[in-house]
């Protein structure tokens, strides 16, 4: 099963991205890049049972990103209109 | 090397290049492209593992629908300004850690699994298959996600809209 080989480098080259970029919109691209790992797990794991459910799950999967993108660009807009930035170490009002 | 494997390697330097690229990139827009290409191989492993509809919806949602969200976003929020700025922020070598040790502890976790034989999908097609279980098997979840969506993108609109 080299998918899973796959799934779990694209995990890991979306978690670098989530825990180090300093710029919101390249975070949200990297939680779209974890998802679709996940969406890989879930097919290869379909196909190797020869069951439908895990493409039934990779689209509820797909379906949940589409919300999350959506609320995330929402946030950030709104974000971006009273703070003018967009790098996340520089917005810490909520920082003890 | 058969046919199979070349295009599954292919498909995965598409795939994976795509993603450290879009990591990478300075310019938000060029990671934007980059994360395209990589969408793009993730639909071709789909394509490879005879899941026709996701690499369809793949390609029609992913692509057609969220990058160009995140293309409009783009251009909506001046990123420019931040071009010239550090890209990763002072503690990224905790996250690079944390990470690696992840990495480490997933790839341990896969190489003590055994798997059961492989079995067979049924001969109907992708698409039947996919919405009869959808449609009969889980179709309280379905009526939940399109909830979902429906309050994902009221909330956005409100969100996003000016303050009146």
């Amino acid at each position: 099963m080299h998918y899973v080989a796959v799934s779990l480098a694209m995990l890991l080259i979306g978690t670098v991205g989530l825990l180090t970029r300093r710029n919101i919109v390249i975070i949200l691209m990297s939680i779209e890049l974890i998802l679709n790992a996940v969406n890989i797990n879930l097919v290869a794991f379909s196909h190797h049972h020869g069951n439908a459910a895990g493409q039934v799950f990779a689209i509820f999967v797909i379906a949940v990103a589409v919300a999350e993108a959506a609320v995330g660009l929402g946030i950030l807009l709104a974000l971006f209109r009273n703070r003018e930035t967009v790098q996340v170490d520089e917005i810490d009002l909520l920082k003890w | 090397m058969n046919l199979e494997a070349l295009f599954f390697y292919a498909f995965t330097a598409l795939a994976l290049g795509g993603a450290l690229l879009a990591i990478t990139r300075r310019s938000a827009v060029h990671a934007a492209i980059s994360l395209m290409v990589s969408l793009l191989g993730v639909a071709g492993l789909f394509l490879l593992l005879k899941a026709e509809f996701l690499f369809v919806s793949q390609i029609i949602l992913y692509i057609g629908g969220i990058l160009l969200l995140f293309l409009f976003v783009i251009m909506l929020v001046n990123l420019d300004a931040g071009r010239g700025l550090r890209q990763f922020h002072q503690r990224w070598p905790i996250g690079a850690a944390v990470t690696a040790i992840a990495g480490v502890a997933f790839a341990v976790l896969w190489s003590r699994v055994q798997l059961p034989p492989a079995q067979q999908m049924p001969e109907t097609g992708n698409v039947e298959l996919v919405a009869d279980t959808l449609l009969q098997d889980y179709l309280v979840p379905f009526e939940v996600v399109s909830l979902l969506l429906l309050v994902a993108v009221v909330g956005s609109v409100l969100l996003a809209r000016k303050r009146a």
